[in-house]
């Protein structure tokens, strides 16, 4: 049996407004590279200057993940030769990171949790594009995200599976997201991830060859990819091949990872420290302005939700995984003053909904106070389990407020008892059999007998009547 | 230390410079009495002694994060051997 | 009155001030022996007629409406490798011969704000590696002392120029004695200011660590004006030192009595040329004329300054330069197959043989296995070359000795040994080490060739040395000696 060690890279686009080294934008989707200033392309004689946004992200990075800060950080060059590294070097942090060691927890499907430590976190910064089909015979090189500032997170080769792997990468992405020191999007490449794979024996104590999987661009890919590779190197070694310390790419049609050719020459990066640059010194005052803007981070606020609205351990970990999912259920409860009730609503139908479309909350159809109107109808009567779901069927599809739907479509509860007691009166007469039956069966039966006459008042009443309503007068009706 | 024809050329890769047969024979020969004349610093006792990067030792001051550039890619572009379409082009890369 | 050419900058804003000479005049004169002299010294790449006389008129113009800078219509030029907008800037190079910055360098825009005008651009070693100027793709500068003779390098087409009359000031740059090497070969004055005193935006990197901009003129004053220009901080330059810049003229009058110059016994050794000792010893016997007193001083490491500058100045080199690929900017092979094509023929083509080997020997000292052998070893040895110089320093005012171990050679002469070539800069490359300014200035002729000395002082002393060197220049005429038959 083997078993597999991982550990994953992650780099992360931090979200300032200007680049690490020069003022150009870092927004995304303009002209090829028009944002590509004299210091991105790397023209003869520009310099860089180092932006300090980005220092107080990692900073901040680091303190969330209780690292300790690179007190004097230290820039150096990676040399290497591509078209979308516009100086034939990177600058990045070898020796001397902004982040040192580091841990994060993860829960396992099981429920147990596992710490992983971060080895390091440092600044570097991200490469240009390439663009492939639309030449003959020429690839074309945008640099507009040349010089996009990006914290490299490294973490050891501590994870045992590829759903560990995921798990550590889903507590990145919310660490960094509650932070907000980027967008996280995955799609976009404003978090990618190379994992670092390989196999031993069970019980061994002895690394196996690794092979690094470049670029992966989704939580669901980077289990793929990672399972794909086990699988890869499990049959090598069990046909009594050996693995080959090589890069690799994942190609998600065929669910495949293939050798990289071009990057398997020889590297030898040649790291020298920056002599462009000089030490970054972080002194405590720097430390504790970042510390006090460090938002509550989600253990912290899974532990407040469980306190403030009563909800299980489970479903407040479920609820702030992701920060504007945390952000969306908070606004519901506290505007509707149900916790309990904004927790189902927003698991149950709003994550549902979220996971079927693959869109996110911010994107999301129903905001936070329409959900909390529809649960303080639910919580006022007006509305039934079932009323409530065809309104918020309405309002995925943008049919308006929550009031003018439950007008427009006669939703409102039935609530007096008047009309109840009339179709109660109605159902009994039509069904003097069944009156009779229940009438005549011993007390602890008719608790069961009774969802009958429930059922036919509901249908007459095409589920507007209030079903605590309909038991009590049933219950004194048919008593008689 | 003594470099080899083969050594030339494994840096020569690593550089990215083409030189021809004649360049990397004449070369090896310099490279070599280059490389004696730098070999003397063996000579010097340096252990426990900081490497020094910087003249001066001066801390690196940091910028706002402001966005301060504007598009100029037209002119930035003029320089350049061949760009098309707002693009630098190179010869195809094959991933 | 002595020829237009003949003046100082400082003469020659006095006279402009006066309404003696208009902008015109004195730029027209200059561009005429520019004309002249060039196809012969081979000093300038680029001649820029017409930008410098419409900027001589408009200076003139700006000038009689009392809206004129203070240096406004006074000429100068820039080594070829500051970025000028508009002006090609070669570095000496068949890979950027056809390069058109896009921007000013700081150094260029500073003294275009003071109102200078640009005569050209100077000739210089390819990507200022080199210590004769024969390494341009440009072709060889001439010592205008004697045209067989290198005038010294990278700066060789700066301090040609100044001492040819063909421009009274030029900007140059110093890594390991490219100020000052072609200063002391051509009998003028030339500083490099501490490292970060000037910035480094748009100057094209050779070696960043050691890299630094200043001037050479006629006059120690000449240079304090400029460098009261160009020096200061830069929030584009991360090494550019935050510090106020004093008034550089302001101290050339103060007495030398009582200043102790430290004389390094590492550059008095017998090695030392026993004609160049002479023409020391008589610069020495002036300073004690003017009441210095001297003594004598050691830098333990100062042997070791070569080697390890030979590792540090080529591995910074190594990565510096590969940005020239053939693809934002610069030469670019024809028809390359493929990526790997394009990137070593334009690289092969595009860079001379001596550029080629620094980065061959940079790259080998960064590569694998090699790091602490030889680039580690080397900021070592930097770090005691920087402490030789600090206790030097604390025991005298300024450090004294020849900037070159012998007088201009002739061209062709080092060519073929790199290494005999490397040891022309002996003197001079341990205060780029240690950061600190030196500055090389005119002493006795030798055999009717120039000879420099040179001044080392603390970091930020540049106000110390141009003091020292107007003092000794007060009281001889070393530097108002010119090569006579042009």
């Amino acid at each position: 049996m083997y078993e597999a060690v991982i550990g994953l890279e992650v780099h992360v686009q931090l979200s300032t407004a200007s680049k690490i080294f020069s003022g150009s934008s870092t927004a995304f989707g303009a002209e090829p590279n028009t944002q590509a200033s004299l210091v991105d392309l790397g023209m003869p004689g520009v310099l860089p200057v180092p932006n300090a946004r980005a220092f107080e992200m990692a900073v901040k990075f680091g303190l969330a993940i209780d690292a300790e800060i690179g007190k004097e950080s230290v820039f150096d060059r990676k040399n290497y030769f591509y078209p979308d590294l516009p100086k034939g070097y990177q600058i990045s942090q070898f020796e001397k990171p902004i982040v040192g060691p580091g841990r994060v927890t993860i829960t396992l499907d099981d429920g147990t949790t596992k710490t992983i430590n971060v080895t390091r976190a440092h600044l570097e910064e991200d490469a240009g594009k390439s663009v492939h089909d639309a030449f003959d015979g020429m690839t074309g090189v945008d640099l507009n995200r040349a010089g996009t500032p990006l914290l490299e997170i490294v973490s050891e080769p501590e994870l045992r599976s590829a759903k560990e792997a995921v798990a550590y990468l889903k507590v990145i992405h919310s660490i960094i997201r509650y932070l907000d020191i980027s967008d996280g999007n995955m799609a976009q490449g404003s978090m990618r991830c190379d994992c670092n794979v390989s196999i031993r024996p069970k019980g061994s104590e002895v690394l196996g060859t690794r092979t690094e999987i470049k670029n992966v661009n989704s939580f669901r890919f980077v289990e793929k990819a990672i399972n794909t590779e086990i699988h890869r190197q499990t049959e090598i070694l069990e046909d009594g091949g050996r693995v080959i310390q090589e890069t690799r790419l994942y190609d998600p049609d065929k669910d495949e990872t293939r050798s990289m050719r071009s990057k398997e020459e020889a590297n030898d990066y040649r790291y020298f420290p920056d002599p462009d640059l000089l030490p970054v010194m972080i002194d405590d005052s720097f430390i504790e302005a970042c510390r006090n803007t460090l938002p509550e981070l989600p253990e912290a606020r899974q532990a407040r939700y469980i306190k403030d609205y009563g909800i299980t351990d489970y479903d407040a970990g479920v609820l702030v995984a992701d920060r504007d999912v945390a952000d969306y259920f908070s606004e519901v409860a506290d505007t509707s003053g149900e916790g309990k009730l904004a927790a189902n609503w927003v698991m149950g139908s709003v994550l549902a909904e979220l996971n079927q479309t693959g869109s996110v909350i911010a994107d999301f159809p129903v905001s936070a106070r329409q959900l909390a109107d529809l649960i303080s109808r639910i919580k006022d009567n007006t509305l039934n389990s079932k009323t409530a779901k065809t309104v918020f069927e309405a309002l995925l599809v943008g049919e308006g407020e929550v009031n003018a739907i439950i007008e427009a479509k006669g939703l409102v509860q039935m609530t007096d008892t008047g009309a109840i007691e009339a179709i109660v009166d109605e159902v009994i007469q039509e069904n003097p059999d069944q009156v009779a039956n229940y009438r005549s069966a011993p007390s602890d039966k008719q608790g069961k007998m009774l969802g009958f006459f429930v059922g036919q008042v509901m249908k007459k009443s095409q589920g507007k009547a209030n079903p605590q309503a309909v038991n009590q007068i049933l219950n004194s009706k048919l008593g008689s | 230390m003594s470099l080899t024809s083969d050594d030339v050329k494994r840096v020569a890769k690593l550089a990215r410079l083409g030189l021809t047969q004649t360049e990397t024979n004449e070369t090896l020969t310099q490279l070599n009495s280059i490389l004696g004349l730098v070999d003397q610093m063996q000579q010097t006792e340096t252990d426990g002694v900081a490497p020094l990067a910087h003249p001066l030792e001066l801390t690196q001051t940091l910028r706002a994060d402001q966005v301060t550039e504007t598009n100029h890619r037209e002119k930035y572009q003029s320089a350049a051997p061949h760009a098309e379409a707002g693009l630098y082009l190179v010869p195809r890369v094959v991933e | 009155m002595s020829q237009i050419t003949d003046l100082t900058l400082a003469q020659l804003k006095q006279a402009l001030g006066d309404g003696d000479l208009s902008s015109v005049e004195i730029t027209t004169a200059f561009l005429d022996r520019i004309d002249s002299l060039n196809p012969e010294l081979n000093a300038f790449i680029t001649i820029s007629h017409e930008d410098a006389c419409k900027a001589a008129a408009d200076a003139d113009a700006a000038r009689a409406k009392g809206k004129a800078p203070a240096f406004a219509g006074l000429p100068m030029a820039h080594k070829d490798l500051f970025c000028t907008d508009g002006t090609r800037t070669t570095c000496g190079s068949k890979m950027l011969a056809d390069f058109v910055a896009p921007y000013d360098a700081h150094v260029v825009s500073r003294c275009q704000q003071a109102g200078l005008i640009s005569l050209g651009k100077l000739n210089m070693d390819e990507f200022a590696m080199g210590s004769s100027n024969e390494n341009s793709f440009f072709g060889a500068v001439k010592n205008p002392w004697d045209l067989s003779r290198v005038p010294g390098g990278s700066s060789g087409g700066s301090a040609a120029a100044v001492a040819a009359r063909m421009t009274p000031l030029a900007t140059a740059t110093d890594t390991g004695g490219s100020i000052r090497q072609p200063a002391a070969l051509t009998g003028t004055s030339g500083l490099k200011p501490t490292y970060g005193r000037v910035s480094r935006f748009g100057m094209i990197a050779f070696a960043s660590s050691l890299d630094q901009g200043g001037l050479i003129a006629h006059t120690a004053e000449d240079i304090a004006l400029g460098l009261g220009l160009i020096a200061g901080h830069d929030p584009r330059d991360s090494t550019s030192a935050d510090q106020a810049v004093p008034d550089y003229t302001a101290t050339l009058n103060d007495s030398l009595k009582g200043k102790i110059i430290g004389l390094p016994a590492q550059f008095f050794d017998e090695r030392l040329d026993p004609a160049m000792r002479r023409s020391m010893d008589d610069v020495l016997d002036v300073f004690r004329s003017l009441g210095a007193t001297t003594v004598d001083v050691s830098l333990d490491h100062i042997a070791e300054a070569i080697p390890a500058y030979y590792v540090i100045a080529p591995a910074e080199a190594s990565s510096n330069l590969s940005r020239f690929d053939g693809v934002r900017f610069g030469y670019r092979a024809d028809n390359p197959k493929d990526l790997t094509d394009l990137y070593e023929r334009s690289r092969g083509e595009g860079f001379g043989s001596e550029v080629k080997r620094r980065i061959l020997i940079g790259t080998y000292a960064l590569s694998e296995g090699y790091y602490d052998a030889y680039y580690k070893k080397a900021q070592q040895i930097r770090r005691l070359i920087k402490q030789d110089f600090e206790q030097a320093l604390s025991q005298c005012d300024l450090l004294f000795g020849p900037t070159t171990p012998s007088t201009a050679f002739v061209i062709g002469e080092k060519t073929a040994d790199p290494v005999a070539m490397y040891l022309e800069d002996i003197y001079t490359v341990a205060t780029n080490m240690a950061g600190l300014p030196g500055g090389s200035f005119q002493a006795p002729l030798i055999d009717g060739l120039p000879s420099g000395y040179q001044l080392t002082g603390p970091a930020f002393g540049e106000g110390a040395i141009l003091n020292a060197a107007h003092q000794i220049q007060t009281a001889t005429d070393w530097h108002t000696l010119r090569p006579e038959g042009l």
